[in-house]
């Protein structure tokens, strides 16, 4: 059986190295070939970016050759799929190969879309790519104070994002000596400060502990450079000094370009993680249009669950078990406390109040991922 | 008449449905139809207002076995 992955990120990348290890006889025998198509040679732990921007971690500890975190067995090219040929089980690629499957998993991710704003990538700083995560430190470096806006898009990469970043800045800029030079304003495009209703609860009171202002109902509409003002599909408008924003994200043109799904998003059962209407079709992480959020967790568990199933595919012809929806994010409630939120389809968050420890345990995580990613953690 | 385009955000806790329907509305042409479901009775009360701030329309509501349904039409 001919299993191949597009995409080298979390979900991807976690997904071959079980499977490697689950069908490492089948590999060995011949019946089983696992292949990965990726878009580089490297690996990026992408919760870091956060750091990154508040010169907490450099962009090189980001980073690992994706050949390294891979099972010997598992075929890797660098070579980025540029059509996807489902009814004939094949895809083309960059360099003109044609690559055929009987099992084909898609994990291509999302990326931010900050020209879908008029003026939002001109005038705002972002912390979603290491060119963007270092230009928005430089800035923040120079910033002698003002208000500062933090803008959030939908649908966006990690949840939690918005929170955490703002959180980090109220301690970045304490740490500077210029807090009390420094409004924070926070907008969010629903009724409170957090989706989850219970992050929302506590991040609220916190948010009016440490002076930071906060609008709700705020969906960015358009940027104007030259009077530094923010406007929002509601009506309302705000001023700024520097602009921050977590801008509505994307799934990758080349799956929208072959018809898979508008706006990138593929069309994914949210129990079995088939691409509807394909048998033979897997898809993974940010990619689907699960309505769950695009962070590495969801990608890990779903991951989880497909090697479980693909692997029972070959050898019983059936899979074994359903995604049940389990996220687990971590939130940083500054620069040395952190809580989390863990759910599933049928069972909200309870997050637990922010501690030193959980943030010392985060800090470890971001070693620790490559653990994950090779698929032992 | 039009199809309507169905959001399911039954257990969606995060990004949750208001949020399912932010980001669906961006891929819908003005006058198309949205029915969004959700498992979270607060969506009876948080997709009307918001879409009633934002200037959208709200068509109706109504709830089966636990699931609400919420119809909303893109006016802009």
């Amino acid at each position: 059986m001919k299993i191949l992955i597009v995409g080298g990120g979390m979900g991807g990348t976690i997904l071959a190295n079980n499977l490697a290890r689950r069908l490492q006889g089948e590999v060995k025998a011949g019946k089983a070939r696992i292949t990965m198509l990726s878009a580089s040679d490297r690996h990026m732990y992408q919760p870091g970016l956060l750091y990154v921007a508040v010169g907490s971690m450099a962009p090189d500890e980001l980073y690992r050759d994706q050949r390294s975190l891979l099972e010997p067995c598992i075929n890797f090219h660098v070579d980025p799929v540029t059509e996807f040929m489902l009814d004939a089980n094949q895809v083309k690629t960059q360099s003109g190969r044609v690559f055929d499957y009987d099992v084909l998993v898609i994990a291509t991710g999302s990326r931010m879309a900050p020209e879908t704003i008029p003026g939002l990538a001109e005038n705002a700083e972002t912390f979603y790519t290491e060119e963007t995560a270092v230009k928005m430190l430089k800035t923040l470096r120079e910033f002698k104070g003002g208000k500062v806006v933090i803008t959030v898009g939908v649908p966006h990469k990690c949840p939690m994002a918005p929170l955490e970043i703002t959180f980090m800045l109220n301690d970045y800029f304490k740490d500077r000596g210029i807090r009390d030079k420094v409004q924070l304003h926070y907008t969010y495009p629903i009724g409170r400060v957090h989706s989850l209703e219970n992050v929302a609860k506590w991040a609220a009171p916190e948010f009016e502990r440490l002076g930071i202002t906060y609008e709700t109902f705020f969906n960015m509409k358009e940027v104007d450079g030259a009077t530094k003002t923010l406007k929002s599909e509601e009506g309302s408008e705000v001023k700024y000094d520097l602009l921050i924003a977590i801008p509505a994200h994307r799934g990758q043109e080349v799956v929208e370009k072959s018809g898979l799904g508008q706006n990138g998003w593929i069309p994914t059962n949210r129990t079995s993680l088939n691409m509807e209407g394909r048998n033979n079709v897997f898809v993974l992480g940010d990619t689907t249009n699960i309505p769950i959020s695009k962070a590495g967790s969801t990608a890990h568990f779903e991951a989880e669950t497909l090697g479980d199933n693909i692997a029972a595919l070959v050898k019983l012809g059936i899979p074994v078990r359903e995604y049940d929806g389990k996220v687990f994010c971590f939130i940083e409630a500054g620069k040395d406390r952190a809580t989390y939120a863990m759910f599933d389809y049928n069972t909200p968050p309870d997050p637990k109040a922010p501690s030193k420890a959980l943030h010392w345990f985060k800090l470890a995580y971001n070693k620790l991922y490559w653990t994950s990613a090779r698929g032992l953690l | 008449m039009t199809e309507k385009r169905v959001i399911d955000a039954r257990g969606s806790f995060c990004p949750g449905p208001l949020m399912e329907l932010i980001a669906g509305l961006k891929m819908m042409q003005v006058g198309e139809e949205a029915e969004v479901l959700s498992t979270d009775k607060g969506s009876a009360n948080d997709i009307p207002e918001w879409v009633k701030k934002v200037g959208h329309a709200h068509i109706g509501t109504n709830e089966e076995s636990g699931v609400w349904h919420v119809t909303v039409r893109k006016m802009k």
